[in-house]
């Protein structure tokens, strides 16, 4: 991916109307959709899309998963919460599982690990907070955030973070909870949501014409890296949300200007459920 | 991942009867409607950052309850820190699974559910399945059925364990709770 969507550069000030410039003034180098159905809406290989994993950590060398180009931690301690390099791997198997799909839809993505569970006081919405902030901070092209939060008190910050990441085109790939609670941040607009249907095709993805939850992937008993370089099937949204994240970063590989919006435009175009009118 | 087992120590509270068999009655139920080789409730206790099994039924159920181990870890570690209920299968053949802590369990499974133990905004910890039987599984819907227990557990805890916060003041609420618990269960029995 070519260097304005990852460099840091500085925000410019907030535009509150078009005053004194004119169209030819604010010029916009776009990437169009491809066309529907047939050519290939999601090509490309990930090549170039840093995509990152907050979760339990990614394991180093696991053969399904490849390399991971950085981990980092969440710490919480009595000075704070901090993030801190890392070079401990998964505590639990679950981000090495999410990483593994990713890996397995988009080959050629880096991949980076963010871990906010699985230490002391960890698991807490400070600790997936600081985590999410961090992460679009760094201006990830992708984001998979398996994982979300039910302490309504940080759902504001959550928001914000969410807009400022669609807003600088951080995508925030985001689980929908398992279960019939009210979490957060997949039920923002400025995410992209995820949730699992039961069809076998691991290739298929729907759109929901009933949000919040926008889309739904693979997520019955789906075949997942585990620890120690093993796999195991497991259920659940979790494991949905990566094969989304992996579309994306396949989109943005084939097409690294496009916008959030164009990027949900693409996954609906190319959704197995969405039919063009006056198309096959 | 090394992980060992504490057992309980000599000097632990004797349990409140009514938690101790309402817990129990959860489990027992939980591992005859999945056709389960064991069941277990494991409490969270945040200030020793350990798990604690409250509630066993089958497979380990004569030494299991009472005793301790690290939190934060495995699956079960993963399950009471995100909040999200778990299923996985394969795990037998899976050299890294907790196999210490397995293995001092007396029973390695195969397959694991593991749903938290919520009520509000606090994880009081997880109920466990452990190999259920391919019979009694139905895909996606056996983690809403698992959840439900969860659910159950958790409002017993709520009503009963003195070490919650707020204990009895939440009566109606608790009652809604398992009003609306029974609703759902009546809807998931197709009743």
């Amino acid at each position: 991916m070519t260097t304005p969507r990852t460099s840091a550069a500085p925000s410019p000030p907030l535009t509150w109307s078009l005053r004194g410039r004119g169209p030819l003034d604010v010029p916009v180098e776009a990437d169009s959709p491809p066309e529907p159905p047939e050519s290939g809406l999601v090509g490309g290989s990930g090549r170039g899309v840093r995509v990152c994993v907050i979760d339990s950590g990614v394991e180093r060398d696991h053969p399904v998963v490849g390399p991971v180009a950085g981990a980092w931690r969440v710490v919480k301690d009595e000075a704070g919460v901090r993030v801190e390099e890392t070079g401990e791997g998964d505590v639990c198997g679950h981000g090495t599982a999410c990483a593994g799909i990713i890996r397995r839809t988009a080959p050629e993505c880096e991949l980076f690990s963010v871990r906010v569970l699985g230490e002391r006081f960890s698991g807490s919405g400070e600790v997936l907070l600081a985590g999410i902030r961090w992460a679009v901070r760094q201006r990830f092209d992708v984001v998979n955030l398996s994982l979300s939060t039910t302490h309504v008190r940080f759902t504001e910050e959550l928001r914000k973070l969410a807009d400022e990441a669609y807003f600088q085109r951080t995508m925030i790939v985001s689980s929908a909870h398992n279960t019939r609670v009210e979490s957060f941040p997949w039920r923002f607009s400025s995410v992209i949501s995820v949730g699992s249907h039961q069809e076998d095709d691991p290739g298929l993805h729907l759109y929901n014409p009933t949000p919040p939850v926008e889309f739904f992937a693979p997520g019955q008993k789906v075949k997942v890296a585990w620890l120690g370089g093993t796999e195991i099937r497991t259920s659940g949204n979790s494991f949905a949300t990566p094969f989304i994240t992996g579309l994306c970063a396949r989109v943005l590989s084939a097409q690294p200007r496009l916008t959030p919006f164009q990027l949900k435009n693409v996954l609906y175009l190319s959704a197995a459920n969405v039919r063009i009118r006056g198309g096959p | 991942m090394e992980q060992s087992i504490k057992p309980a120590p000599p000097t632990a509270a004797p349990p409140d009867p009514v938690l101790a068999e309402l817990l129990q009655s959860v489990v027992d139920t939980a591992l005859a409607i999945f056709g389960a080789e064991a069941s277990s409730i494991l409490l969270l206790d945040t200030a020793a950052d350990e798990m604690v099994f409250e509630a066993v039924s089958g497979q380990g159920q004569d030494f299991l309850v009472g005793s301790r181990f690290p939190g934060g870890r495995g699956i079960a570690g993963w399950v009471a820190a995100s909040g999200e209920p778990m299923v996985v299968d394969d795990l037998r053949d899976n050299p890294s699974f907790d196999r210490s802590l397995a293995q001092s369990t007396g029973y390695v499974p195969n397959a694991l559910m593991a749903a938290p133990l919520v009520h509000g905004e606090r994880i009081l910890g997880v109920l466990e399945v452990l190999d259920p039987s391919p019979g009694a599984r139905s895909a996606l819907s056996e983690l809403d059925v698992l959840a439900l227990f969860a659910r159950q557990a958790a409002v017993a805890l709520q009503v009963l364990l003195p070490r919650a916060p707020e204990p009895i003041s939440a009566d109606t609420r608790t009652r809604d709770e398992l009003r609306r618990l029974l609703s759902e269960a009546r809807d998931l029995l197709g009743e």
